[in-house]
């Protein structure tokens, strides 16, 4: 077992790291305060490479590994989780599944330029009725000649407002239930694709998270991803990577909480000493820590795995559901250890509290990652 | 041992030597001397040959030739070096400035010597002189050594005590015939900046330094006020610089200026380890700022925990009164 | 065109830094390495003109231990073609003027029309190598520069030396030495294809042996390196801002005799 990260991992863990210090923590507290997306900083991060991770330079990626892609991104989660869902979401939900399923026509004209960082991808699954009950899909695609239409809704889609691809799954012969699901490549702009909402959320308020409406819209068979009926297969397991990302979300949401509890608690004084000194809080810190660096191995884990080429389903639930659960818990505990500093925004730790919560819902619920890994488990 | 302490003028560009030549020209003094200045100007002055015999020097090596200006390496380095192999002095010392630091550097590497850039101490051990320098971002202190001489260094403003200036005596002036080699690179134009009408960063006894705290280039205006009154320097923080606040050349700290005042005022500045490098040899600190815990109170002498809002209208106010009296 | 830039590698800022046992050097065990800032922009710099002149090379080098590879490594990340690395046991510790004449000996090798170093590297601050190694090579040099144009056929460049109120503008011909200040560029991040493409470009080794460098003797040794003797405890002035400003000017005057 080799637990060394290579000269590339390390630099390009340094290199995220310092980005996020320098250019996104500074604005973090301001774009979750106005709920602004923020452009320039997601911009930067498409030249510098971290929107197309895994993607190779033919077509428009970094040419990097699963590994690089967790390192760098709970580096980007340590400074702002809206930032860092930005990212999951254009390298796990959309760029994966493109390269993996599309054909070189596809993935030149739908792949590259969101790899490369010119654009952004979503990916459009969940609807109304079909959250954690996935296969109930109501979007509707009916072949009409050369052409698909779309008729539905999709609830919940971050990046929804500014990508210019969705990834979007609809059911294209229903007799046949989620083998009957196929997935499609819309581009924005289409006649009949349409954002009827964002919403005002509880944390990550910096990113977008839509409702896509889609009425009579067509798209050419040319978009379609993969066969008709594939589209729950890639579905599942495009999530299964995207889990690993949430998992380093958590983690560096976790960390980011840790370490502003540890300085508060270096600065802090109460009785005489600062706080850090009183065993109570020194408890706290060490199961923080410890929490976090096990849930950052289980990450590395599924992210080693997936780079190796193995199955790394159970695992990537595993990590997904160990991380958002201890992001809660260390997040609850940061803005603890800060007292009454911690309820209020001045000392930024309750944002993290804030985004922390989202891990454990999306991408799969706790709950969800709980059934797929007891289904591993039991062979069921 | 044998040979002198030669010191190397840096002028004011009108003839006359910068105050910190009374600390150069002191210490050469107090190592033992014999003391002599080095003087590489296009137009030297009486009152400034006058001033440097008044301040120790018991002669004056006057290299005046059009050519010395403005500075450039390749011009000024061949005749030192000639007069040096010909003088054998024991030390060369110079001010840090912007053209010494460059001009030992390279005067250095000619005579195939060793240079211990800013120094904050010189001492003699027997026959040697070991040089003391802030090393690491000012964390740690080097003394170091010379295999032979001369020994040059560069010396930190404000650091060294100043010869006090001695009216009558005079030095001997002498002007060695040496070859002043044509210059290779030619001056377009210099870029004067505004002046603020207060003292050079690196060269004020008082500098009063701005930070984060300040929140905005506007309200600089009450430092510039305070230090019109009482002769300082206003200076920036990184943060405040980074922020575009104020222009680079304000700058404190690692990637900024080095000073050494004998007192430094800052307001509203964390005191980063970036910018304690640049300023914590200072000789006396003062820190203003809302932040109880902000790191530069464990270095400062005298702390206030408050608005510098407050603060600095009434440190003007209070200077004023006493300025009257 | 083809320019040398030579960078150091150096403690970070924010790591702590203690005297190693020898009192000569510092305890190297925790340290995190980086580029020494100033060279960054002195990398930013030479990128950009290669950039701006469409062709052309930029070779990094530096004189260092096996670990300083890795500071090449990230020059070679930002965008530089290749790398030589001096690495010797008889220059461990070299000082300024040693580095200068290793530094020129690979330029002899090279043959760049000109040679890029930040203004001083952040561990000993000596600031002494780019003018060393411009006295040793006999080139025109300029320091502390922040801004800088190459004339269209490499003939000249035109730079701004930052001096005591204000920046002093010199035409030098080519080949020449500069030294990067701050304000000079903004450097770079290391983009990740630059990061996984930088394993791909050769980092030379050299010995002191390969550079023809004979006895290196010293001129200057570092005697002790100790750490900075602690200030004394200071004084929070307490009280109404009012008096609090009445008894620090009082202080200041009568106490401390700072003004």
């Amino acid at each position: 077992m080799n637990l060394h990260l290579t000269d590339e991992q390390q630099m390009i863990q340094a290199m995220a790291r310092e980005f996020a210090g320098q250019h996104i923590k500074p604005i973090a507290a301001e774009i979750d305060r106005d709920a602004r997306f923020p452009h320039e900083t997601v911009k930067r991060m498409g030249e510098l490479g971290l929107l197309g991770i895994a993607v190779p330079e033919q077509w428009g990626g970094s040419g990097a590994d699963t590994v690089c892609y967790v390192l760098a991104l709970e580096e980007i989660a340590r400074a702002c989780a809206s930032h860092a869902v930005v990212m999951s979401v254009n390298n796990s939900l959309y760029c994966e599944p493109v390269l993996k399923y599309g054909t070189d026509a596809q993935r030149r004209r739908f792949l590259t330029p969101v790899a490369s960082g010119h654009a952004l991808g979503c990916f459009a699954l969940t609807e109304p009725e079909a959250g954690s009950d996935a296969r109930n899909q109501h979007t509707l695609a009916r072949r009409d000649g050369d052409d698909w239409v779309l008729t539905g809704r999709k609830l919940f889609i971050s990046t929804g407002r500014e990508a210019s691809f969705a990834l979007v799954f609809a059911q294209t012969d229903q007799a046949k239930a989620h083998r009957g699901i196929t997935a499609f490549v819309v581009e924005k702009g289409t006649r009949g694709f349409s954002v009827s909402r964002t919403e005002d959320k509880l944390g990550i308020r910096a990113s977008d998270t839509a409702e896509l409406v889609f009425e009579e819209c067509r798209v050419p068979d040319a978009h379609r991803l993969g066969p008709e009926g594939m589209g729950f297969k890639i579905a599942l397991s495009t999530l299964d990577g995207g889990r690993v990302g949430i998992a380093a979300q958590a983690v560096g949401i976790a960390a980011g909480a840790y370490e502003r509890a540890v300085a508060y608690a270096r600065e802090r004084k109460a009785f005489g000493v600062p706080i850090g000194e009183h065993q109570m809080v020194q408890w706290m810190l060490a199961d923080m820590t410890t929490a976090i660096d096990g849930a950052r191995l289980l990450t590395l884990r599924a992210a080693t795995l997936k780079d190796a080429g193995r199955p790394f389903t159970r695992e990537a639930a595993m990590a997904k559901l160990f991380a958002a659960e201890m992001a809660m818990k260390v997040t609850t505990d940061a803005v603890q250890v800060h007292g009454g500093y911690g309820f209020i925004k001045d000392y930024e730790v309750e944002r993290y509290f804030r985004d922390a919560k989202i891990t454990a819902i999306y991408e799969g619920t706790s709950q969800i990652q709980k059934l797929v890994i007891a289904r591993e488990v039991l062979g069921a | 041992m044998a040979g002198a302490f030669w010191c190397v003028v840096e002028d004011d560009r009108k003839g006359m030597p910068k105050k910190v030549m009374a600390e150069v020209l002191g210490e050469a003094a107090r190592l033992g001397g014999p003391v002599e200045a080095l003087w590489l100007t296009d137009k030297a002055s009486e009152d400034g040959l006058k001033q440097l015999g008044g301040w120790g020097a018991t002669k004056v090596w006057l290299l005046e030739n059009a050519g010395l200006a403005p500075y450039r390496g390749e011009v000024w380095v061949p005749p030192v070096a000639e007069l040096a192999a010909k003088e054998s002095p024991k030390a060369i010392l110079a001010p840090v400035t912007s053209r010494q630091r460059e001009f030992m550097a390279r005067l250095a590497a000619k005579l195939g010597v060793g240079l211990a850039a800013d120094s904050v101490a010189l001492a003699r051990d027997g026959d040697k002189l070991v040089a003391t320098r802030p090393v690491y971002a000012g964390k740690l202190l080097s003394k170091v050594t010379w295999a032979k001489a001369p020994y040059l260094a560069t010396l930190r403003p404000n650091v060294f005590k100043p010869a006090d200036a001695q009216a009558g005596k005079s030095a001997a002036v002498e002007r060695p015939s040496l070859t002043i080699p044509p210059p290779q690179m030619k001056l377009v134009e210099r870029r004067e900046e505004v002046s603020t009408g207060l003292p050079e960063l690196t060269e004020a006894e008082i500098v009063l330094s701005g930070g984060r705290g300040m929140k905005g280039p506007e309200n600089y205006v009450i430092l510039e006020e305070l230090g019109g009154i009482i002769g300082a320097a206003v200076g920036a923080s990184r943060a405040a610089v980074d922020a575009g606040w104020r222009p680079h050349r304000f700058q404190i700290g690692q990637t900024g200026r080095t000073i050494s005042p004998k007192l430094y005022m800052g307001f509203g500045v964390s005191g980063a380890i970036q910018h304690l490098a640049g300023m914590r040899t200072s000789k006396v600190i003062v820190a203003v700022n809302k932040d109880a815990e902000a790191p530069i109170f464990k270095i400062a002498d005298y702390g206030i925990v408050g608005d510098l809002f407050e603060v600095v209208p009434e440190l003007t106010k209070e200077f004023k009164r006493l300025l009257e009296k | 065109m083809k320019i040398l830039v030579a960078i150091k590698q150096v403690p970070d800022t924010a790591t702590a830094v203690k005297v190693g046992s020898d009192s000569k050097q510092i305890d190297t065990t925790g340290i995190t390495w980086i580029v020494s800032p100033y060279d960054e922009f002195a990398v930013e710099e030479a990128l950009r003109i290669k950039e701006k002149r469409g062709q052309g090379e930029v070779v990094a080098v530096t004189v260092g231990p096996d670990r300083a590879k890795e500071a090449l490594r990230s020059t070679l990340a930002m965008g530089c073609d290749r790398a030589i690395h001096v690495n010797d046991a008889a220059l461990t510790g070299a000082d300024t003027l040693t580095t200068a004449r290793a530094l020129a000996a690979v330029v002899k090798q090279e043959a760049p029309q000109l040679v890029l170093t930040g203004r001083q590297a952040i561990d000993d601050d000596m600031g002494a190598v780019g003018a060393q190694l411009a006295e040793v090579l006999g080139w025109p040099c300029a320091s502390w520069i922040m801004e800088e144009t190459v004339d269209a056929d490499a003939k000249t460049v035109r730079v701004g030396r930052q001096v005591e109120g204000g920046l002093e503008i010199f035409e030098l011909p080519l080949p020449a030495v500069l030294s990067a200040q701050k304000g000079l560029n903004e450097p770079r991040y290391p983009t990740l294809k630059g990061i996984m493409g930088a394993k791909k470009k050769e980092i030379k080794d050299l010995k002191a042996a390969d550079l023809g460098l004979g006895a290196l003797t010293p001129e200057l040794s570092i005697t002790t390196l100790e750490a900075l003797p602690a200030r004394p405890p200071g004084r929070i002035i307490q009280g109404e801002t009012k008096d609090a400003v009445k008894e620090l000017v009082r202080a200041l005057r009568e106490d401390a005799k700072a003004i």
